[in-house]
């Protein structure tokens, strides 16, 4: 394991949206196109130093790399340490990719534009801070960290019930994250009690054999905090309040990014940490899951307003996710994180481009539109690629995804993944009725007859996401092929541990003495 | 006989500047300017926090036949004590002249107040406690009722007296039922009696130790003793309310520290259930009611009161895993409240307190760095990281696991939540909806300003570094030993 002490390239990562955001404090209020620059190219530096961490990256290796660590609260074992492996780095790669389209997407924000950005720029760090943290309290301060930009982006920046919808989201969030941390507390002090030494860093925790029963409430505490975040079936109610009142750029990261972090969190902390309860509460998770497929996708149907239908499609299709990450096996873990980013792509761009029709028209209820064929060709066209992406046509990296996920969780358990099939067909469903009610048909409201193609600020936005939609749906392999060794060493972490036998538990008297004071 | 005045230096420091303070402000003909007294005061605690960070270096010393120790615990109150006192101080300067109150006598009884608190946190002998514990409550009797053009001020000032009198009136004689049963007041001697007969205690001796906890309950607005803590607080002027909810506070947990949580550690058997009662009720009622506030002063008395309630984990917890946490919360508290009633005092407008959450609407656009800065008060006071409140919080919920607790943890955490709906309050007031008062730019009110920034560097620094701070709260604890 390669790890080096004091700050590098990942730290670096880190820092560039916070240093755009200070340049951008410093700023005069004024100039709204000189900070959209700033934003612009801190957010773009961010994803070529992105790219070359990329670079460095080894993909035919499973374990962390790249790894820094700092002392930070080193009494009680808690340390500043980061790491990237082929799980996150393309977490990653999708954060620093979105944001700067999501900047560009927000050219039409003109009130209070300073604080916008600074918003978006730390909230970027939140982001890439979260994927990275391999200490749970420094992950943990990521993951609240990035609760505050959020809320304010939805609470300033949102439409009508924007305040209610803002703090539904923090409180639903909190809610979770709050017994996690009791949680992390918990689990740092029985491996303080077992092995004598203090340490929150993941890596180490790993290799904890807990009990059954203990596990079963940490999983459960850890799991409500990612469940909410996913969100998974009857947690989700945040979600579609927060992405109708979020402004654009707020629910492209919101569905693009933060929802990950849900499922990335099973990923790299619920499931492995706590391996024997995972397995024992997977079928609940996947009845859950395949819930929130149908449920999501029948609700979804129902919607007349089009962000709050890609809202409950994010739902549905986080569901699939789940699903995948659930199955434990190779195909579903790999179609479960190919899928987060096939969502984090396609969902980005409906809301990019619903956010588009928006800006002209100041209204989304899919009954105002209809004909937007005759009118705008070219959205038109590229509305139908980013459709057929999101209910995963073949040819095109939904399919990818959806299809692995299905195979992987096939094995394991095939009454649920029939039932999650008909997602795909219940998505095809309402996806290509609220096209055809939008974009078909007759050219009748005279408003929607004086509406602008894209322009060219807008197909700069969308043709990166265009071309990888594309690109992932032909030639996945690059990309699994780096997930694999890690997907793999995850997957043994978590079958290859045997529970603790209960007279393995050492007694509490072996208190360590120098952890506390 | 001993003679060592030594470990006096930084309480006679304060002492004399205070006196200073009220000798010179008699000199001052009426309607001349009076700020030089505000820097006397100032210069005054500036000297004591050297002496103080001087003496830190040297051996721990006693005076007075051991019952006035002046080791690193008390150095580390006297250190919390002087900077909130000069933090009152510095947001204290434009208010007094808004609101007409006598600013010689004003700064001379917040040194005065401080004088006790510093007592208080250094005696090691139940007497001084008492003196300490009565030079600060006096103080700051008179300090609630000194708007006097406000009849809510003089309410609370009789209000305060009234119930501040209750709990004297149970500390004494707690101190004079220990006193019966050990032969001592002296808490060396009394510890030491304590550990010589570890069963057969006379019953009056645990009632003492109640009526102690029951006084301790009283002066830190701990349910179901806080009925006194909304009126007073929301009466006070907004400097001394913040200087009762830090400076006050930190002095009753200090010597509950000392006193009860330390020297008296082993009766902790006989009071760990009532005390789980009190923290849980404290924390709980406090965020509750916090939620139905319309003013942002009375919400903060009873946010005052809910971390009380968290405070008081770390005592349940115990003498073992409670010390750093105890301490290293309040030094948190301390910066994040102080900061927050600094905001709110430089809200004030002549006679108008202008405290309602309406008055706070449309800030965060009008006074960019003040709402800013309340804005992280009041996420750090809602525990969100990478602010003081988080490390603060995060400390007292992990004694709370360390030692078994479990359950205070959760429902700590869960009155995390509870508090996170009136402090975002603040915030969506200040950035999320238009009109309000306007607040003192930096020209009108630049030592307001000056006391924000402190609280703010604090509230950031405790957040991100902890780690010596940390240290300094296990080395002050560990000096009780």
């Amino acid at each position: 394991m390669m790890s080096a002490q004091g700050f590098g390239d990942l730290t670096l990562l880190l820092a560039i949206p916070v240093i755009g955001a200070l340049l951008l404090a410093l700023l005069p209020r004024r100039q709204w196109a000189g900070l959209f620059i700033v934003a612009l190219s801190a957010s773009a530096v961010a994803f070529f130093w992105s790219l070359k961490i990329f670079n460095r990256f080894d993909g035919s290796n499973g374990e962390m790399q790249l790894i820094e660590q700092v002392k930070w609260m080193p009494a009680v074992g808690i340390n500043y340490v980061i790491g990237i492996d082929g799980i996150s780095i393309f977490l990653v790669l999708l954060t620093t990719f979105l944001m700067p389209l999501a900047l560009l997407a927000s050219w039409s924000v003109r009130d209070k534009v300073k604080e916008y950005l600074i918003f978006m720029l730390l909230l970027e760090t939140g982001m890439l801070g979260a994927f990275l943290a391999l200490d749970l309290v420094l992950f943990y301060v990521f993951w609240e960290v990035m609760l505050v930009p959020m809320y304010f982006l939805i609470g300033v920046w949102g439409g009508t019930r924007r305040i209610y919808a803002a703090l539904k989201f923090v409180l639903f969030t909190m809610a979770g994250s709050l017994l996690m941390l009791v949680a992390i507390i918990y689990l740092a002090t029985r491996h303080a009690q077992v092995t004598q030494v203090m340490t929150f860093n993941v890596l180490q925790l790993y290799d904890l054999q807990l009990p059954v029963e203990q596990q079963f409430w940490l999983f459960l505490a850890f799991a409500l905090s990612f469940a909410i975040k996913v969100p998974l079936f009857p947690f989700h109610t945040w979600l579609p309040d927060a992405h109708v009142e979020a402004p654009t750029a707020g629910s492209v990261i919101l569905a693009g990014v933060l929802l990950k972090l849900g499922t990335y969190g099973f990923l790299r902390f619920a499931m492995p940490l706590f391996p024997d309860a995972a397995i024992m509460l997977m079928p609940y998770l996947i009845a859950l899951s395949v819930i929130g497929i149908v449920y999501g996708a029948v609700v979804a149907m129902m919607q007349t307003d089009i962000k709050k239908l890609v809202a409950y499609s994010s739902v549905s299709h986080l569901g699939f996710v789940m699903l995948g990450l659930c199955a434990l096996n190779m195909q579903g873990v790999q179609g479960g994180i190919y899928q987060m980013l096939n969502h984090g792509l396609s969902t980005g761009a409906l809301f990019l481009m619903v956010g588009m029709i928006y800006d002209r028209r100041h209204t989304r209820l899919i009954s105002e539109f209809g004909g937007l064929w005759k009118q705008m060709p070219v959205f038109s066209a590229l509305f139908l690629v980013v459709t057929f992406s999101s209910i995963g046509l073949p040819g095109l990296n939904g399919f990818v995804g959806e299809f692995l996920i299905l195979l992987g969780s096939f094995s394991v358990t095939p009454r649920w993944t029939a039932v999650a099939a008909t997602g795909v067909i219940l998505g095809a469903i309402y996806m290509l009725w609220m096209f055809r009610r939008v974009i078909f048909g007759p050219l009748n409201n005279p408003e929607n007859q004086k509406l602008q193609d894209l322009n060219s600020r807008e197909l700069m936005i969308l043709a990166p996401i265009i071309f990888l939609i594309v690109y992932m749906g032909v030639y996945p392999q690059p990309f699994l092929s780096r997930m694999q060794p890690a997907v793999e060493l995850n997957l043994k972490r978590i079958f290859t541990m045997p529970a603790a036998p209960a007279a393995a538990q050492v007694d509490i008297s072996g208190e360590p003495k120098n952890d506390g004071r | 006989m001993d003679v060592n005045l030594v470990p006096l230096l930084p309480a006679v420091q304060v002492l004399v500047t205070a006196l200073v303070v009220t000798v010179r402000d008699l000199f001052i003909k009426d309607g001349e300017s009076r700020g030089m007294l505000a820097l006397y005061s100032l210069i005054g605690l500036g000297l004591a926090a050297a002496e103080v960070i001087l003496l830190l270096g040297g051996r721990q010393e006693s005076a007075f036949n051991d019952s006035f120790m002046l080791d690193r615990f008390a150095l580390f109150f006297a250190m919390i004590f002087i900077i909130a006192a000069a933090m009152t101080i510095l947001t204290s300067i434009h208010y007094v002249r808004q609101t007409a109150i006598h600013e010689g006598e004003f700064y001379a009884l917040i040194l005065f107040a401080t004088v006790g608190m510093i007592v208080m946190a250094a005696a090691n002998d139940l007497m001084v406690f008492f003196l300490g514990l009565e030079t600060m409550s006096i103080a700051v009797y008179v300090l609630t009722g000194m708007w006097r053009s406000n009849g809510r001020s003089s309410e609370a000032s009789m209000k305060y007296f009234i119930m501040g009198a209750f709990a004297t009136g149970f500390l004494l004689y707690g101190i004079a039922l220990i006193y019966g049963a050990t032969g001592s007041t002296n808490l060396s001697q009394i510890s030491a009696y304590l550990l010589d007969q570890p069963t057969e205690w006379p019953i009056y001796l645990i009632g003492g130790g109640f009526l102690l906890l029951i006084g301790f309950a009283f002066k830190v607005g701990a349910v179901p003793f806080h009925f006194w803590v909304p009126d007073v607080y929301d009466g006070a002027p907004t400097p001394v309310t913040g200087f009762m909810s830090v400076a006050v506070k930190a002095a009753a947990f200090a010597a509950w520290a000392r006193i009860l949580l330390y020297k008296l550690s082993p009766l902790d058997s006989d009071w760990v259930f009532p005390l789980w009662i009190i923290a849980i009720g404290t924390m709980t009622l406090g965020n509750l009611l916090a939620i139905t506030q319309h003013s942002i002063k009375r919400m903060l008395a009873y946010s005052s009161i809910a971390h009380a309630g968290y405070l008081l984990i770390p005592i349940v917890v115990g003498v073992e895993w409670g010390g750093l946490p105890l301490l290293f919360y309040l030094l948190t508290y301390s910066f994040m409240t102080m900061g927050a009633f600094a905001v709110l005092t430089s809200m004030t407008e002549g006679n108008d307190a202008r405290d309602g959450y309406s008055d706070f609407a449309g800030l965060g656009f009008k006074r960019p760095f003040l709402a800013l800065a309340m804005a992280l008060f009041m996420l750090s006071l809602a525990g969100f990281p990478p602010l003081a409140g988080f490390t603060g919080k995060f400390y007292v919920f992990r004694s709370a696991v360390l030692s078994g607790h479990l359950n205070l943890a959760i429902i700590g955490v869960l009155n995390s939540l509870l508090s996170v709906i009136f402090y975002l309050r603040v915030i969506v007031a200040m950035y999320m909806e238009e009109g309000g008062a306007e607040g003192k730019s930096f020209r009108q009110a630049p030592f307001v300003y000056i006391a924000v920034a402190i609280a703010l560097i604090g509230t950031l620094y405790l957040g991100i570094l902890p780690a010596d701070a940390l240290n300094w709260s296990r080395l002050a604890f560990s000096s009780l030993e």
